[in-house]
């Protein structure tokens, strides 16, 4: 490594043709920094720019949902990847409550997420992460969750049960 | 420094004309001479502790040869990635030992880098002038989590798809911009096949090249201002005079670190590296759980063993400090991190002067460890599957015959109390042993507590008709001393 610098005259001075140089290549240095980093973060951010859209999803005939029953139904996922597999599908918790009325609760643990069993004989959904238990209505029965089980919105046309898709559900503050 | 005189006349001096040549137009020498025989102090046996951040950096550099290899295979669409792993571990010559490299790698990398700054720590290495040099281990430590974290993601088992989950979940708690952050963790609306490819870029491209930029910071850091001397009693950091002090000692006694002191790294690294490849090669890889599927609740998600403690925490803290710890506690440790050299840059630097540090070290160790072993044992956690994992053992049974009470058993199985108490060594530990319950309770405080639940216990009550709660009473009953 060379041992001294030429000695930059004139590069302290407001208007020399040294002065200006050095401020082109920061400039023109930024400039490229930018612009190859738009496309970057641009791309980082895409999925807040473009959200997929919530759909609804046919998730079964009335007959498959006996009454009073709660099960495991698979909810395809309308803007999923062709490269997604298994991860195409996600699930919901289908509980008829009525002729024409159910609750879809979300297979996420209202704490961190984690996937909730339904345990029939007790009533009750058990998580296997930390602990949170909740009742079949989907409130909250023991553990650390803050908040009942999320819901889908759900509906039914003619024979056929509906289910709306969501974003996975968060509990903020 | 200058090259090389080169003798033209003896015939074995071939070599050094080559030689000669090469450094005339590469100045490798040149260059690389006075960093690597850059002065250091004499360490003496003390130089051992000295090893472990090069023992990191080794580490580091078999993720890097190990990971090119794993990633020549791998793919991160979630349709294919858990085949790709398969046929690396089982089918691809050399692969089950690549793979069980990375793994015990990264194991070594967070122990490795966890003693290093421990070392640094209490030793107060951090003191003038190294406070940079303690700012950019800090981001060192926090991209090998990082990196630890994404990494055990790729392997898109049931463990790896919910860890992202449980990642977004924590991330969505931020107030007003968390569902958007969540979202940006998953890449998109849910967990799917933008999620894994987005991992994969991270964890292959994104923090590898991070870590060795600061890597870089990090060495050039200690090439311009020296390792730090072995500390002692009584002798002091003073800003004022530590520089001319430091550069007296090692014009008395300085060596240069290669060979004198790189002798050492080398031996402990040759130690970790044949250490991880005797555990790859005989322990093996993980095994990889089910494939990743959202569908199959029917899971029992746990991070990797270095994780085990903060999802501890997660469990542990009350539920309505959570958000805030989850949020905030970060935030406040990475500050506190940052704060150390700015706090402290001066005074005594030996252990045996600074009690304080020494009993943080100490508090945090044994925090750490009672929190992964309670992480390991999980007993929050109800065991779901008591009933076909861990039946009621033949003699609770039979007593519960004899006594009439064998219905009982069947509505405890049913009702889901086993996956939450433990019975004889059986069922859940998320509530408390009832082996000798009916010791403790009489029959009316049984219905009680079935009735009314409480105390983190659902209620049964309008959940069990009559009749079960009569004999699932009669059954505890029978459990007794």
């Amino acid at each position: 490594m060379p041992k001294s610098f030429i000695r930059l005259e004139g590069l302290g001075e407001p208007r020399s043709r040294r002065r200006f140089l050095a401020n082109v290549t920061f400039g023109l240095s930024g400039l490229i920094g930018a612009a190859l980093g738009v496309p970057l973060i641009g791309y980082i951010f895409g999925p807040l720019i473009k959200p997929s859209p919530n759909a609804w999803v046919a998730v079964g005939s009335l007959s498959d949902f006996p009454l009073g029953q709660t099960k495991l139904t698979k909810l395809p996922d309308p803007s999923s990847l062709p490269w997604a597999g298994q991860t195409a599908d996600t699930a919901v918790w289908v509980r008829r409550t009525g002729q024409q009325t159910f609750d879809v609760f979300s297979v996420n643990c209202t704490h961190l997420g984690c996937p909730v069993n339904w345990l029939a004989d007790a009533n009750l959904f058990e998580c296997p992460c930390h602990g949170g238990i909740y009742y079949a209505n989907g409130q909250v029965a023991a553990g650390p969750p803050p908040r009942a089980l999320f819901q889908h919105d759900v509906r039914v046309v003619g024979d056929q049960v509906q289910v709306l898709t969501s974003p996975l559900p968060t509990a903020g503050l | 420094m200058a090259t090389r005189p080169v003798s033209g006349r003896s015939p074995k001096s071939l070599w050094l004309r080559v030689g000669g040549w090469f450094e005339a137009r590469s100045h490798i020498y040149e260059g690389l001479l006075p960093i690597v025989q850059h002065p250091v102090p004499k360490t003496g046996k003390v130089g051992w502790w000295y090893v472990f951040g090069s023992a990191t950096l080794t580490a580091f550099i078999i993720q890097v040869i190990t990971g090119v290899a794993l990633a020549m295979t791998y793919s991160a669409a979630p349709s294919v990635a858990y085949d790709t792993l398969q046929f690396i571990t089982s089918g691809a010559p050399f692969g089950h030992l690549l793979r069980g490299m990375h793994y015990f790698g990264a194991s070594a990398m967070v122990v490795l880098i966890t003693i290093h700054v421990l070392r640094i720590f209490l030793m107060g290495s951090y003191k003038f002038p190294r406070e940079f040099n303690w700012l950019t281990g800090a981001f060192l430590l926090v991209l090998t989590a990082a990196i630890a974290f994404t990494g055990q993601l790729l392997r898109w088992d049931q463990d790896g798809y919910w860890s992202v989950v449980v990642m977004a979940e924590q991330a969505g708690k931020t107030p007003l911009i968390g569902q958007a952050i969540a979202q940006l963790v998953v890449a998109g609306s849910t967990v799917g096949g933008a999620t894994l490819t987005r991992f994969f870029g991270i964890h292959v491209f994104l923090l590898p090249a991070l870590i060795g930029g600061f890597v870089l910071v990090h060495l050039w850091l200690v090439v311009f201002d020296g390792i730090s001397e072995p500390p002692q009693p009584g002798v002091t950091v003073d800003p004022s005079t530590y520089k001319q002090r430091y550069h007296e000692l090692l014009e008395r006694e300085g060596v240069p670190f290669f060979p004198d002191a790189a002798w050492r790294d080398a031996a402990f690294a040759a130690v970790v590296v044949g250490v991880i490849m005797l555990l790859a090669a005989v322990v093996g890889a993980p095994e990889l759980g089910k494939p990743a599927d959202p569908t199959l609740v029917n899971a029992n998600p746990r991070p990797d063993w270095y994780f085990l403690w903060y999802f501890a925490v997660l469990s542990l803290i009350p539920p309505v400090l959570e958000d805030w710890v989850i949020l905030s506690v970060p935030v406040l440790l990475g500050v506190l991190v940052i704060m150390v050299p700015f706090v402290s840059n001066r005074g005594e630097r030996h252990p045996s002067r600074r009690p304080l540090a020494v009993f943080l070290v100490g508090g945090m160790l044994i925090s750490l460890a009672v929190l992964t072993i309670e992480g390991y044992q999980a007993h929050w956690s109800p065991d779901i599957q008591a009933a076909q994992n861990a039946p009621i053992p033949d003699q609770v049974l039979q007593r519960a015959q004899a006594a009439g009470a064998r219905p009982g058993a069947q509505v405890f199985e049913n009702k889901g109390c086993h996956t939450c108490h433990a019975v004889a060594g059986t069922g859940g530990q998320k509530g408390p042993d009832l082996t000798t319950v009916g010791s403790r309770l009489n029959r009316e405080e049984l219905i009680i507590r079935v009735l009314n639940g409480g105390n983190n216990m659902p209620a049964f009550a309008g959940n069990m008709s009559d009749q079960e709660l009569q004999q699932l009473v009669a059954f505890l009953e029978t459990l007794k001393r």
